[in-house]
């Protein structure tokens, strides 16, 4: 069922467009030398450049280029050989040059798409209208001084990818699930590291309402939102404000505004009139971009698997759900991780492990797959263990609690605890006769026909087993002497 | 006289020792505290400087070390970023701007042993036909009509004409965005040299119209002015618009002459109102061409008309995007205000002179929305054209001769109500730039009152060699030995 907004009068279709500014990752800025490093010292990593000197130029970092070309080729979007910077004039403190450089007649990067999987299992295409590189802009500080602003230019000039989709999201989840897809193409890419807590991944929103079978109504910007969480609480809250004014009777004006997350509302902060007049026109300083389309094959080839392309090859070759494969390839370093693990044993039962104990591990130490306390390569000795039936799976969830607490191997775990399996029947016997004649009233009770004890009889008897003993053995050694 | 020798002479005289670094570094400095309160060419003197360079250059000669410019004391206008000198582009904005870093110009130039007598005067921002718009007091042409009015040397390169004029420097560097190497060289009796666009980097140069600006050399003879080419232009990977192609040896090519060359005249550069004149001087120009044993072709270009008009399009939108890191925050001139916009208006407002606002509103206005495809786009399509005319004329002749200027040099404070006459003076040094190709201008003559009149050559695009050998047969034919009213009385 699609989201709607339930209003006074009927239901109100929601159309979202998201602008994702990324943060392209390059060592240096996208028309100086200088650094990007993120947290250095203010105005530590400024050019005379990119703080806009006297006779200084700009030279375009063919990096970012590259990057910005990956990026459209990992979104399956049309790479254009020919395009252009321009300027875009603006008085600001933090905006040196007083014009920012970007490509707005002409970006590197066309019409791609991509695609989101939405928590019912289905799936979704989002148009990417265009991608095209910038600059980004210095940072103001307000709160340094009681009268004064600050100035730190050591982001002024750092190239960003603006990534603009068509206005094809219908709800918030529709944009977060479009959002942390994007961050998942752009980190398998190497592109943007896509975190929006340091501000290297930030989106702009484009939300109107409208009735169902309805052309699009006007809509508002909401600007510069930084997490998926508050990109859906913009949504949800600038939605339901312009039902409200529709509802009542007025109309929404084309115009700018801010997201307070504290508040939960979104507030004005100018007005179409107010726009500015950007003064657009090509950046004299230079030459079209031309790319040579062997450069760009070169990327192409060098590109990694992609999300969606591992995922359809875990389905394929390993046999997993889709949701599984979704949930695996989220991250390239759990994909990578989960192909360690799976390699030559049980997909399915490396994946399991993957998604139970090893992700509840994760979580419960705070660890991330990069330092977490049981290897890949641990993880499938220990998957060995249980195939090998040295251990049983029960033992194998005490056996893997023991890994994350010492990060001991499987193996000597197993060997130190004395958890191997037991398969000797002539103990398995013995365990069954005790279990048995210790509890009379229940064999009597099972002989009467109660045979949902079988479970208790087996529980038992792997208590007095110590959990080592060999289920299947247990089991049938149960049934032969109940059956007797 | 040291200050009489040309350029490739004092070159030649430090190389022979006739005379040593150090003394003709002196006697230009003396020329410069004798004359330039008068002239005013010069908006800051570095005398100290000049002499450590000239000293280090007597060493090196010692030494025998050769290098093209060494010992050798040029002015260096005021739009080139020098290191540890201020550098105002003739503006209030920058007047206390020390920048860190040297222009790739004056690098090159002083890589190749060259000594830096200064900062040469000029309209603010490179704006301006007549040095009048400079914060630092206008400009006087070493030159004086008969009926002895203070004149322009012209603009905006009007303080390296003048310093060179004078001899006060042996010659210059200079900029030219819509004729202000040319016009100034033609008003005091020197030669100057545009390049091809893309020849020198603009690295470190203060921009004005970053598709137009072209750094050249202004010098007293041909020869000089090829000679200090050669040390200007190179690819510099710091400029994307520079070109990356090797520099030939200008030098050699002043001496190839004319024979078999073809040489075009635009018809289009002939109008009803040309002075008598100028008319008469151009085509002496031509004789003297075919005398030498080239051909003269008529040619047609047929969007000249339209060339003034494009260029006061383009280059005010590209200056007022060029301009607007003027604002007081990082350098320069600040004047405090109470909030971020009254600083930025304040600052603008007491920084930029007329003619610079004048500009920068211009500009603003023909990029506006609603404004941008009548004006700023329709221009760049004319743009186009006038360069497919110079293309299609270079297809019948190697390079073409017109006057360089409209008039001799004018009075201070004439033309200054009306600045679309002001503005004419660019009518025929415009298309170059529009078209971004070579022009050189040459004093060939004086007009009725003594004042010199310029030739101009132009060439096919990095064919400035062509440009140099038809340059050099002018200069030959003309000889042009005049001096100008204020070197008249100076004893040889």
């Amino acid at each position: 069922m699609s989201y709607v907004i339930e209003g006074r009068d009927g239901p109100w279709e929601l159309v979202i467009g998201l602008e994702v500014h990324a943060q392209v990752i390059s060592k240096s800025k996208l028309f100086s030398g200088a650094a990007t490093e993120f947290g250095a010292e203010p105005n530590t990593q400024v050019s005379f450049v990119d703080a806009a000197f006297p006779g200084m130029l700009p030279v375009i970092n063919q990096e970012c280029v590259a990057q910005a070309v990956r990026t459209g080729l990992g979104l399956g979007a049309q790479i254009n050989l020919v395009s252009r910077f321009d300027r875009k004039n603006y008085f600001y403190a933090d905006l040196p040059a007083g014009y920012q450089i970007s490509q707005y007649a002409h970006p590197v990067v066309g019409a791609g798409s991509v695609e989101v999987e939405l928590a019912d299992g289905s799936t979704k295409r989002i148009g990417v209208t265009r991608l095209h590189l910038e600059q980004d802009a210095g940072k103001s500080l307000h709160d340094q001084h009681p009268t004064k602003s600050y100035i730190d230019l050591n982001r002024s000039g750092v190239a960003l990818m603006e990534i603009v989709s068509e206005p094809d999201l219908r709800s918030p989840e529709e944009a977060g699930a479009y959002l942390r897809k994007m961050r998942t193409i752009l980190r398998y890419l190497g592109t943007c590291d896509g975190n929006m807590e340091e501000g290297s991944m930030r989106a702009d929103v484009n939300v109107s309402v409208r009735r169902h079978g309805e052309p699009f109504r006007t809509r508002c910007e909401v600007k510069n939102v930084n997490s998926v969480r508050f990109v859906m609480q913009a949504i949800e809250a600038e939605a339901a404000r312009q039902v409200e004014v529709w509802e009542s009777g007025g109309t929404v004006e084309q115009e700018t505004r801010l997201f307070d997350p504290s508040r939960g509302e979104t507030r004005s902060l100018r007005s179409k009139e107010d726009a500015h007049d950007y003064r657009y026109f090509p950046d004299p300083d230079l030459l079209p971009l031309v790319l040579d389309e062997a450069w760009v094959a070169g990327l192409r080839a060098g590109l990694p698997e992609l999300p969606d392309a591992k995922r359809a090859r875990f389905v394929v070759e390993h046999g997993l759900s889709p949701y599984d494969a979704a949930v695996l390839v989220a991250d390239q370093e759990t994909a990578a991780f989960y192909e360690t693990v799976a390699a030559g044993r049980d997909a399915k039962l490396a994946a399991n492990w993957m998604m139970g104990d090893f992700f509840a591990a994760l979580n419960r130490t705070g660890r991330s797959i990069g330092d977490s306390p049981v290897s890949a390569a641990a993880l499938g000795q220990l998957l060995d263990l249980l195939a090998d039936r040295t251990i049983n799976g029960r033992i194998a969830k005490e056996v893997f609690e023991a890994m994350v607490d010492t990060g001991e191997a499987p193996g000597s775990i197993v060997e130190s605890k004395g958890l191997r399996q037991v398969t000797d029947t002539g103990a398995i016997d013995q365990a069954v006769d005790a279990v048995l004649t210790a509890n009379p009233d229940k064999l009597a009770e099972y002989r009467g026909g109660k045979d949902k004890l079988f479970g208790f009889f087996v529980g038992q008897v792997m208590k007095a087993m110590a959990g080592k003993g060999n289920p299947a053995l247990v089991n049938e050694a149960l049934k032969q002497r109940l059956s007797a | 006289m040291l200050n009489d020798l040309s350029l490739v002479e004092a070159r030649d005289g430090l190389r022979r020792r006739d005379f040593t670094a150090i003394e003709l570094t002196d006697a230009h400095l003396a020329a410069v505290a004798a004359l330039n309160p008068r002239l005013n060419a010069f908006i800051t003197v570095s005398a100290k400087a000049a002499r450590a360079q000239a000293a280090e250059a007597d060493a090196r000669l010692a030494a025998g070390e050769d290098r093209p410019l060494l010992g050798l004391p040029l002015a260096i206008k005021d739009l080139f970023c020098t290191e540890g000198v201020r550098t105002t582009a003739g503006s209030r904005i920058l007047e206390p701007f020390v920048p860190a870093y040297e222009s790739t110009v004056t690098a090159n130039l002083l890589r190749d042993g060259a000594v830096f007598l200064g900062k040469a005067n000029l309209d603010e921002f490179a704006m301006g036909s007549s040095n009048m718009t400079s914060a630092f007091g206008p400009v006087q042409n070493p030159w004086t009509r008969a009926d002895g009015a203070a004149l322009v040397p012209g603009g905006s390169s009007g303080g390296s004409c003048a310093a060179v004029a004078a001899r006060m420097a042996l010659g210059a560097t200079a900029t030219d965005t819509g004729g202000s190497i040319r016009q100034p060289a033609s008003f005091c009796g020197i030669v100057g040299m545009k390049p091809t666009y893309g020849r020198c980097s603009r690295w470190g140069i203060v921009a004005f119209a970053s598709s137009l600006d072209q750094a050249g050399p202004v010098a007293r003879t041909v020869e000089d002015c090829a000679v200090l080419l050669g040390s200007m232009a190179r690819f510099d990977p710091k400029d994307s618009t520079s070109a990356d192609r090797p520099v030939p040896d200008f030098a050699a090519a002043c001496r190839r002459g004319v024979q078999g060359l073809r040489i075009g005249v635009p018809r289009e550069y002939r109008n009803d109102n040309m002075p008598a004149e100028i008319e008469a001087l151009w085509q002496q120009g031509l004789a003297w061409l075919r005398d030498a044993g080239a051909e003269i072709v008529d040619v047609s270009l047929p969007h000249t008309k339209y060339g003034l008009a494009t260029y006061y399009i383009v280059a005010p939108a590209e200056a007022s995007s060029n301009l607007a890191r003027y604002d007081g925050v990082r350098f320069g001139r600040r004047v405090d205000g109470n909030d971020l916009l009254e600083m930025y208006e304040r600052t603008r407002a007491e920084g930029f002179g007329a003619e610079v606002r004048r500009r920068i509103m211009i500009g603003t206005y023909v990029l506006s929305a609603g404004y941008y495809d009548a004006y700023y786009l329709r221009a760049q399509k004319v743009r186009a054209l006038i360069l497919r005319d110079f293309t299609d004329a270079y297809a019948q002749v190697d390079a073409l001769l017109t006057p360089t200027t409209p008039s001799a040099a004018f009075a201070q404070g004439e033309k200054m109500d009306d600045p679309v006459a002001m503005y004419l003076n660019d009518i025929f040094t415009v298309p170059a730039n529009m078209a971004g190709v070579p022009g050189l201008s040459v004093p060939a003559g004086l007009n009725g009152q003594g004042l010199p009149l310029g030739l101009q050559v132009l060439g096919r695009p990095f064919d400035e060699e062509t440009v140099f050998a038809v340059g050099a047969v002018l200069e030959r034919a003309a000889a042009f030995h005049h001096l100008p009213a204020i070197r008249a009385g100076v004893p040889a």
